[in-house]
């Protein structure tokens, strides 16, 4: 990753433009040709730098519902705690914590009704408790990375 | 006489709209004219590609549009949610002081589920190492006056899935 490509990632993480020609117009404002664009993010993309070039959906506004559910499972029961959580299509993103509450999930359904439904399947399949955090509140924030 | 109860706002998101949003969850095509070949896989015009795209993205029903990094792979190797026990009528208050520095990526409130957990104000902190992390949290401590405030500081061990969320069967990344 040489300058270039950190000043497109910067750039781009902030916002890409809906237009005709998008890559020329982002490439005129980073001072460098629209193939030469295409070609670095191709790049990046290919050796993972970059998950994904595209937008970010907004679930609840699809009728979609997103929350964070965690749990607190022994040491010695956690591989198998977490390979059953994994297994749910509905579990989005899944980390182990330096917690007491050490499984921290995202959970992401297509109606809201079903994140109830799926902590209940979860709770059965794994025999622990999963503890509902959704959000109530946004504080906005950026989300972005200085590459 | 029917009762029903409020439903929340929520934009207009028609059949071709979720053609389209399936379409790119992928990713944009990487060609000089991305939006004309997604239309021409849709079967609509370019400019209607380019006006519905406009108006998901002003309504909010797409929140960014642009690149996804993958942060390890940035060097942002530490990654710790910080969660406050915080009076609940200071939560805002906080939230958006929290909010304000740049090495914080998210800041939710959520509830306390008592007696095991206390806390109610999350925040996540990158940083290329844990001291890193830990300067960023004595720097917002101070700033943000919380030195009174019970905190714990959970660093991510392992992650074991970040494919994004489901989107018509498919995996797309939803913040």
């Amino acid at each position: 990753m040489d300058a270039t490509d950190r000043k497109i990632v910067n750039a781009l993480q902030g916002g890409f433009p809906v237009s005709e020609r998008p890559y020329a117009e982002a490439a005129t404002k980073l001072g460098i040709g629209e193939d030469d664009l295409i070609r670095r993010l191709d790049t990046l993309l290919s050796d993972g730098t970059l998950t994904r070039f595209g937008p970010m959906y907004h679930a609840e506004r699809l009728g979609g519902a997103l929350t964070l559910a965690a749990m607190r499972i022994p040491p010695q029961d956690f591989e198998r705690v977490a390979e059953t959580v994994n297994r749910f299509p509905e579990v989005a993103h899944n980390y182990a914590r330096t917690h007491d509450f050490n499984m921290w999930f995202v959970l992401a359904t297509e109606t809201p009704e079903r994140i109830t439904e799926v902590i209940g399947e979860i709770e059965r399949a794994t025999g622990y408790r999963v503890y509902n955090m959704p959000k109530l509140e946004e504080f906005y924030v950026g989300l972005r990375f200085e590459a | 006489m029917e009762h029903s109860l409020p439903t929340p706002h929520r934009p207009r998101v028609d059949d071709a709209d979720r053609r389209l949003l399936a379409a790119i969850q992928h990713g944009l095509p990487l060609v000089s004219r991305p939006y004309a070949e997604i239309a021409s896989r849709l079967g609509l015009s370019e400019a209607e590609v380019i006006t519905r795209l406009t108006c998901l993205r002003d309504t909010g029903v797409i929140r960014r549009f642009g690149v996804v990094v993958r942060h390890r792979e940035l060097g942002y190797a530490a990654n710790a949610m910080v969660v406050w026990d915080v009076p609940d009528d200071r939560v805002t208050e906080l939230g958006c002081c929290l909010a304000g520095f740049d090495f914080i990526t998210l800041c939710y409130r959520r509830p306390r589920r008592p007696p095991h957990w206390r806390y109610n104000l999350y925040c996540m902190i990158h940083g290329k190492s844990r001291d890193e992390v830990f300067a960023h949290l004595e720097w917002m401590v101070n700033h943000c006056r919380l030195q009174a405030l019970p905190h714990e500081v959970l660093f991510s061990r392992r992650r074991f899935k970040q494919c994004g969320a489901v989107y018509e069967r498919q995996p797309i990344a939803v913040s």
